[in-house]
């Protein structure tokens, strides 16, 4: 974390009780307001000011920066917000922030914390990362305009949970012959260059290095098709499966190709059958791996842009 | 508020070993990059209601990309690009041996 990171030390006022909700415009100077997700809901009682928010969380659920995430109800549905400085989330110093790693690793994480809170309480609907408002009657005024939308993606995602799948190339299948150092200056096996057949060591050399590519690739081939396999078969299991891109070797932290990354969402019912199909799938080919339950953020994907009519993607 | 709502996850209502296995990570020990494929890619995007203009995709799309090619790598990692399945043909390179 570096030293402009989302920490509680740059965020001015404390928590107070300037952080229950407000019934005016809610705009205040300097201060923008940060939505996580949306869940149904009805207003609080003014007496419990967060009674809005999942049983259980109450006032000492903490967002962005530190900041109090409170609730913003209206018409069966609570916006989950919370302040943040507009001297970090404004347009100018957030394109600044948005460079470094670790900035962006602390608001992340600061806002998949609040959803998970969310989400494993009730259905939850999460906003793209960084999605802020100048007050809270833009987001009264959210909730009131895309009412309809909110309910179908929080019936849809109801009662069900978000897993993802990741599967890789088994190492020890993948790299039967070659060297480290081969491995690094060697092209793809698609683009293995031609070589000439005849004699001398150097041509020996390359015919069995022609081999020894042509029996990965053939390994390549068989995992990524068990991967295909893995994919369709969750499908089938789960009410909706996504694909996200693979994950960079640098980011992912393993070196191994990933052939699928994917995200399902499954009833409760069926997370038995799920678990036992990738299971089934982690063989000499693939190492299949489960990640969750997550929110359903995979499957709340609705662009409201205001000159688009909207609509589940 | 709704009852009927997930209640929390716990390993001893894990339907199978697997599940139970992986269990539900504590937020903080979750990965970075698989939380970012969600983040990125996923949640409703409400770009046209937003007065500023700091919650523009696009605007972390770039950022983010030049951010990791440049300090990860030569090559730009686009953590919101097409769908794997919209671009795997000639996308063999990715997979690099």
């Amino acid at each position: 974390m570096t030293d402009h990171a989302p920490a509680g030390t740059t965020r001015p006022p404390p928590p107070s009780p300037a952080d229950a909700p407000r019934s005016g415009s809610g705009s205040r100077p300097g201060q923008g307001v940060y939505l996580y997700a949306v869940t149904p809901g009805e207003a609080p009682y003014a007496d419990e000011p967060h009674g809005g928010l999942p049983g259980g969380t109450r006032g000492d659920l903490r967002g962005v920066g530190g900041g109090a995430v409170r609730p913003i109800a209206r018409g069966g549905l609570v916006a989950c917000v919370s302040d943040v400085p507009l001297d970090q989330f404004g347009e100018e110093p957030l394109r600044r922030h948005l460079e470094d790693l670790d900035w962006v690793e602390g608001v992340a994480r600061a806002h998949h914390a609040v959803v998970e809170t969310l989400a494993a309480a009730e259905p939850t609907a999460p906003v793209r990362l960084v999605t802020v408002y100048t007050g809270d009657d833009q987001v009264r005024n959210l909730l009131d305009r895309r009412h309809d939308d909110f309910a179908e993606i929080l019936a849809r995602v109801a009662g069900r949970r978000e897993w993802g799948v990741k599967a890789y190339l088994r190492r020890e299948t993948a790299r039967p012959a070659a060297t480290p150092s081969e491995e690094r200056s060697a092209p793809s096996p698609a683009r293995a260059p031609a070589e000439p057949e005849g004699g001398g060591p150097g041509a020996a050399y390359l015919r069995r290095r022609k081999e020894s590519l042509r029996g990965r690739e053939d390994l390549w081939r068989a995992a990524a098709e068990r991967a295909e396999e893995l994919h369709a078969a969750l499908g089938r299991l789960a009410v909706a499966s996504r694909r996200h891109r693979p994950q960079d070797p640098r980011l992912s932290g393993r070196s191994e190709s990933m052939l699928l990354n994917g995200a399902y969402l499954v009833d409760p019912a069926r997370e038995e059958e799920f678990a036992a199909v990738v299971a089934a799938h982690s063989d000499r080919f693939l190492d299949a791996e489960i990640t969750g339950p997550w929110a359903p953020y995979s499957f709340t994907m609705i662009d409201l842009g205001s000159d688009r009519d909207g609509g589940v993607r | 508020m709704t009852p009927d709502g997930l209640p929390p996850f716990t390993p001893e209502r894990s339907p199978g070993r697997v599940l139970a296995a992986e269990g539900r990570l504590p937020p903080e020990r979750v990965a970075l990059v698989d939380i970012l494929d969600r983040l990125l890619a996923g949640g409703v995007v409400i770009a046209g209601d937003i007065v500023l203009s700091i919650a523009d995709i696009d605007l972390v799309r770039i950022s983010l990309r030049a951010l990791l090619g440049s300090v990860r790598g030569t090559e730009p990692f686009d953590p919101l690009g097409q769908p794997y399945a919209e671009r795997r043909e000639g996308e063999d390179d990715r997979y690099g041996w």
